[in-house]
């Protein structure tokens, strides 16, 4: 057997029904870019552009009023906007690693998952990039953070982190959105081929940039996929590893830790991985793709979420012993203050939402169930934005001295900025889903079961006669 | 429209399969008849057709591997120079010129150069993008990017003849062989 069939003695099973042949792939997918869109859709699209309508007011009036219509305050400089930015470039993280980490260890049920996770990726990022973009208050200054020479004669500051995660940031978005246009063209080709009207061949075969599945190309081609991957994967690695060390190269009490490179990823992950199951869940019950997005996909994304929540879990029980065992009286006191501070509710809900909620999860019956999932993977969104919450206004606002303590209340622009970049995401999602595959069609049928030339039988073939003849002589 | 003197000229053959084994085995056999010309066309990759067709690996590795020196030698240059000599600032007591904090944007330039020489490598090779081929022409070549195989022998092989490649191709089990004429002026 060759080493792409599931091995029946441990289990496992194929990843779609007998039925799921190239044809039916083709035919599932691109129905979905080429008939009207269902009423679900326009649903979803209205409300996103509403929001997005808010999103640029809240910032419009930001940007002319300035950062003091945020929140922020002299000691919590930094709140809701940076808790934002990082939640944005977790969520991105899962899919990055669904594209690139798991195809480097073969794990074929990613086909189905990817280019949505892919999509759901560029889309996090750019909303994540509208916050640092935001916060530097004269967005007309921006270019100040680039290697450009400038009127002051001066150069970035490159042991700064905050510039790093300007090179971090903009080399994940380039990154991926090269992988995910490269995994696109041969599907741009199949819309391509079965395009009825002129304006779709058109567009569509401008994507396509003239694919005709040679085999000459797709040498060159997987060996390009194969480089991306192995590049992407140090890199997702990289970049929440930089986010955390805009907090860990500082001297606050509770961002000042070694952990905070692998807990930030981890966490990264795992918001990720919630946030593409809450869109496949819509999508495939709004879109019918059950067939090729099954309950065993979901249930595999369910696991590495319970993996995450654990190693999440882990991490905050870790930085409450260290903070203990280091005997320093300021990181003493800001875990104390977490847990039973002003903020205890955000702290706690955190807790609830990260570390309890995917213990369901150990129970088949539960990570099997749609509504049992759908609402954990929301739980997990929004205990992860409470997890950079804490974070960032736990330390910020009591630091050393107490009489330079404070609270962080949020204003209706933080609301607005907030609030809005869900509409930025969902309408660019929806923009997706409605007219690019949101399946990766010719991965997909690379990974049916009989996809591939059955070796061992083909040489046995050639090779049969020989034995005989050789047989036959020797009788 | 006019009755211009057009004349078809045969290009390329196109032979039609259905399934991986049948490809596979037919290109083995258009290898060993010795063309060099011709293709392979399938709807996703298909595992072992370059040793099918006898090609070598892709060198698209040394591209990149160029590339991404190239990254690593230009954030090394520039932080040094900016930081270091232009306009040398001392921050957190480090020196100027100090090489740990370079570290992040150094791996940054090198992964950004690197797959910029992965994606335009690949097209390079790949001589993409080109909207332009031959085997357009044929009506039944969309079915490629469905769910058929194809193989296209051109008439610029050596090897080509009307008549034996036709045979070749027949010979190896194709459901459907088509000989696809461009028009000339």
């Amino acid at each position: 057997m060759s080493a792409d069939s599931p091995i029946a003695e441990i289990g496992e099973t194929p990843l779609v029904p007998a039925h799921v042949t190239a044809a039916f792939v083709s035919d599932e997918v691109s129905r979905v870019t080429e008939q009207k869109a269902p009423v679900g859709w326009w649903m979803v699209f209205g409300v996103a552009l509403m929001f997005l309508g808010v999103l640029l007011v809240s910032v419009g009036y930001l940007v002319w009023n300035g950062i003091g219509s945020w929140g922020n305050n002299s000691p919590a400089a930094w709140a809701w906007d940076i808790t934002n930015f990082v939640w944005w470039i977790g969520i991105g993280h899962a899919g990055t690693l669904i594209s690139a980490v798991l195809f480097l260890f073969r794990q074929k049920w990613r086909t189905s998952v990817n280019r949505f996770a892919e999509a759901m990726t560029i889309f996090a990022v750019i909303c994540a990039l509208l916050y640092p973009t935001i916060h530097v208050g004269r967005i007309w200054f921006l270019y100040w953070a680039l290697p450009i020479p400038n009127q002051m004669g001066m150069w970035p500051n490159f042991k700064s982190p905050l510039l790093w995660d300007v090179f971090a940031v903009s080399t994940y978005f380039t990154v991926s959105l090269l992988f995910w246009f490269v995994g696109l063209i041969p599907d741009f080709a199949t819309l391509r081929d079965r395009a009825k009207n002129v304006v779709r061949k058109k567009v569509y075969g401008a994507l396509a940039l003239g694919w005709r599945g040679s085999n000459r190309h797709w040498r060159h081609y997987e060996r390009a996929y194969l480089i991306l991957a192995a590049l992407s994967t140090p890199l997702v690695l990289s970049v929440h590893s930089v986010v955390s060390f805009d907090f860990a190269t500082s001297v606050m009490p509770g961002w000042h830790t070694t952990i905070f490179p692998p807990y930030f990823v981890a966490g990264a992950v795992f918001s990720g991985f919630a946030m593409v199951s809450t869109l496949m869940i819509i999508c495939r019950q709004v879109y019918g793709l059950k067939d090729i997005m099954t309950m065993k996909h979901l249930e595999l994304m369910n696991k590495i979420m319970l993996v995450t929540g654990s190693l999440v879990g882990y991490a905050y029980s870790m930085e409450f012993f260290i903070a203990w065992y280091s005997g320093n009286e300021y990181e003493r006191y800001v875990f104390i203050n977490r847990a039973t501070g002003p903020y205890a509710w955000a702290y706690w809900t955190m807790v609830t939402c990260n570390v309890v909620s995917p213990q369901l999860f150990w129970w088949k019956r539960l990570r099997t169930s749609i509504p049992v999932m759908f609402a954990v993977s929301i739980l997990i969104n929004i205990g992860m934005w409470f997890e950079r919450f804490v974070i960032i206004v736990t330390t910020l606002h009591r630091d050393y001295l107490p009489s330079s303590w404070g609270m962080f209340h949020p204003t209706l622009v933080d609301i607005g900025c907030y609030t809005g970049s869900l509409g930025l995401f969902f309408t660019l999602f929806s923009l997706f889903i409605r007219w690019l595959p949101m399946i990766a069609m010719f991965e997909v049928k690379a990974a049916l079961p009989g996809a591939q030339p059955s070796h061992h039988a083909a040489h046995d073939e050639h090779a049969e006669p020989a034995h005989g003849a050789l047989a036959v002589k020797e009788a | 429209m006019s009755e211009q003197a057009t004349s078809k000229r045969p290009v390329v053959y196109l032979a039609e399969y259905d399934s991986p084994d049948a490809i596979i085995h037919a290109a083995e056999g258009v290898r060993d008849a010795g063309y060099e010309k011709w293709d392979v066309h399938s709807p996703y990759p298909v595992h072992g057709m370059d040793a099918a067709m006898g090609l070598p690996d892709s060198g698209l590795g040394w591209i990149v591997l160029l590339c991404g020196l190239t990254g690593v030698t230009a954030a090394v240059v520039m932080i040094q120079w900016m930081n270091g000599i232009d306009y040398p600032l001392v921050i957190g007591g480090k020196p100027p010129d100090a090489i740990p904090s370079m570290v992040p944007i150094m791996f940054e330039l090198t992964v950004l150069l690197s797959a910029f020489g992965a994606v335009f490598g690949m097209l390079g090779l790949n001589a993409l993008p080109r909207h332009h081929h031959p085997v357009f022409y044929s009506d039944r070549f969309e079915a490629f990017s469905h769910d058929k195989f194809f193989i296209s022998i051109e008439v610029e092989d050596k090897k080509f003849d009307k008549e034996k490649t036709k045979q070749l191709l027949e010979s190896l089990h194709s459901t459907h062989v088509e000989l696809v004429e461009e028009e000339v002026a």
